[in-house]
């Protein structure tokens, strides 16, 4: 499952394939749909959550509140059905699913972080990605990922930075978890289901208290 | 204990603190807190980012620990709780997403319930089953209100609340112009302790004959509070720091005791229960026993840590629910950052017919008492 970007998205994976899946673009309510969307996506595949050997969730980066739901609600499946919790990379899912797509590498993946920013990482091909992921202004890296095709939904956002966008524009469980399933086959460590966040909480302390004596 | 009573596991993130309790109808099995207070502590205040983001590292170990400590197996229990209002709407969040994924992984009832009916169902926990109706004062950093609860679970009615600023929130912001820290609640009750509650005559907000006979508001003291300080200040002279906390604090429990013992009064009602954090108070605990016994009225106050907010209360509103065979949430149940106290769950919509709700606030006020 992955809530760090637009979509509400589940899929329930056999480690070969994509048995079910759904995917909902809302992006005020994570917290509505996703557990009717795990409800609807196991009953598609005529099974129980019991079933279950293993949850995958997009790590991120994503708007807070949206990304928070995906990751409470895998650490708390994994907490009560005692399985284990891997974190993937939101921005790895979308590459991957572009990759399946036909596209070739190199490439970058942007998605909305808001604020007029977009979170982004570069990648070798579809399965490799190239550093940590950023949260930046469009327009204080259009230079450095001139003439490479931009995916995700920060691409399409910004044409004037990013010329050469391509889909798909958020996230799929489905390549997700076929990532995950990959990689796991291969014997590779995934991530610890732990947001990534990029920026620190808004807050400031407070200088003094505001003084109430009229001058 | 009956072994046939309800076994419910509560979860509450309407605020800073990361609670999961365990109850078995009225009685208290576990109740594991995780506060990110001292994050916010040199912020002032509570930042909602920064609360959220503890909320979701605290979750799933909170709830782990509260079974430890109940000694219970999640398979056993007989449902799921959660504040799904009102609160911080980010921090509700994370608590009704696990809340739902925890229900929906073992094959349990949900229920999505109200903070502030939570705060007066906890002293079942202290007390024993509440009286109907009960007549409670909710104070605390977020509310200040007088209910009157006919049925816990299904007809809370606001008589009064705050029409600026919540108690907790004036202890606070007094404790910030005397550069006492945050929270400033337990710091004035300390120093009020050595200081004398007459020295300064502070200002009883609404408290007039044409005044709102149950509302609040103590924006006017806390100004007033302030500007006495920097008079103090101005004029170069010392600020008896004690006697200004003393003070302000009998000012402030002097309205809150004077109003809900008129409304129990008003509402022939023989007892009050005063919950939320602001209930830890030592001399609102006091004064509320004094003017209580002069009344003829019993006070249930619940222990310190059961004011505050915790787990514990919301699972003894969801064993409530679960006792009196109130309809359970749905899985599309979500945070309502301003769900009204007249809610005091959230049923699911899936087999109800919608009317199902508002009869139960029709019922005549004469019908409660007689
Ligand atoms: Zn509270």
């Amino acid at each position: 499952m992955d809530t760090a970007t637009p979509a509400v998205t589940v899929a329930l994976h056999d480690g070969t394939s994509v048995i079910a899946s759904s995917g909902q673009v809302d992006a005020r309510r994570h917290g509505e749909l996703l557990l009717p969307a795990v409800d609807r996506v196991l009953a598609e595949a005529g099974t129980k959550i019991d079933a279950v050997t293993g949850v995958v969730v997009g790590v991120g980066p994503g708007p807070y509140t949206g990304l928070r739901v995906g990751l409470v609600t895998a650490a708390t499946f994994g907490s009560a059905l005692s399985v284990p919790v891997h974190g993937v990379c939101t921005l790895d899912g979308i590459a991957y699913a572009a990759g399946r797509d036909g596209l070739e590498g190199p490439f970058v993946v942007a998605t909305d972080a808001r604020r007029k920013e977009v979170y982004w990482a570069r990648y070798e091909d579809a399965r490799t990605r190239t550093g940590e992921p950023a949260v930046d202004r469009p327009a204080d890296i259009a230079q450095a990922v001139a003439g490479l095709p931009v995916v995700g939904a920060g691409a399409v956002l910004y044409p004037e930075s990013f010329p050469d966008a391509r889909g798909p524009e958020h996230v799929s469980a489905g390549a997700l978890a076929a990532l995950a399933a990959e990689r796991l086959a291969a014997g590779q460590e995934l991530l610890e289901p732990r947001p990534l966040y990029l920026r620190r909480p808004d807050a400031q302390v407070p200088k003094n208290y505001k003084v109430v004596t009229p001058k | 204990m009956a072994a046939d009573e309800p076994l419910v596991l509560g979860i509450e993130t309407s605020c800073d603190e990361t609670g999961v309790g365990i109850v078995r109808g009225t009685t208290l099995l576990a109740d594991a807190v995780a506060s990110s207070v001292d994050t916010h502590a040199r912020f002032g205040g509570v930042v909602p980012e920064i609360a959220s983001r503890a909320h979701l590292e605290a979750m799933v170990p909170t709830i782990e620990r509260a079974l430890k400590e109940a000694g219970v197996s999640a398979r056993d229990l007989d449902g799921i709780a959660v504040t799904s209002g009102p609160g911080l709407a980010g921090a509700l969040l994370v608590g009704v997403s696990a809340a739902k994924a925890y229900a929906y992984a073992l094959g349990k009832p949900l229920y999505g319930v109200n903070h502030l009916a939570s705060h007066i169902c906890v002293d079942q926990l202290e007390h024993g089953p509440l009286p109907e109706p009960t007549m409670a004062l909710l104070v605390s950093g977020g509310h200040s209100s007088l209910l009157l609860a006919p049925d816990i679970t299904a007809d809370v009615r606001p008589l009064g609340a705050t029409i600026d600023d919540a108690a907790g929130e004036a202890f606070d912001k007094i404790a910030r112009v005397l550069d006492l820290g945050f929270p400033g609640g337990p710091v004035i009750d300390r120093l009020a302790r050595e200081g004398d509650p007459k020295a300064i005559a502070f200002p009883r907000g609404l408290t007039g004959p044409r005044d709102a006979p149950y509302d609040f508001s103590f924006s006017g003291l806390k100004t007033s509070v302030a500007r006495w300080i920097e008079a103090k200040r101005a004029a170069g002279e010392e600020v008896p720091v004690r006697d200004v906390a003393a003070s302000f604090q009998e000012a402030v429990v002097d309205v809150l005791t004077r109003k809900a013992v008129r409304a129990c009064k008003d509402e022939g009602v023989d007892h009050l229960m005063i919950g939320g954090g602001v209930a830890a108070n030592s001399r609102l605990r006091a004064l509320a026993q004094e003017r209580c016994e002069r009344a003829g009225i019993r006070l249930r106050v619940p222990r310190p840590k059961l004011c505050t907010d915790n787990g514990a209360m919301v699972a003894a509103l969801g064993a409530e629910m679960v006792a009196r065979n109130r309809l359970p949430s749905d899985l599309e149940l979500s945070a309502d950052s301003s769900l009204p106290v007249t809610e005091p769950h959230v049923p699911g919509t899936a087999h109800t017919h919608a009317h199902d709700h508002d009869h139960v606030h029709e019922i005549s006020k004469d019908n409660l008492y007689s």
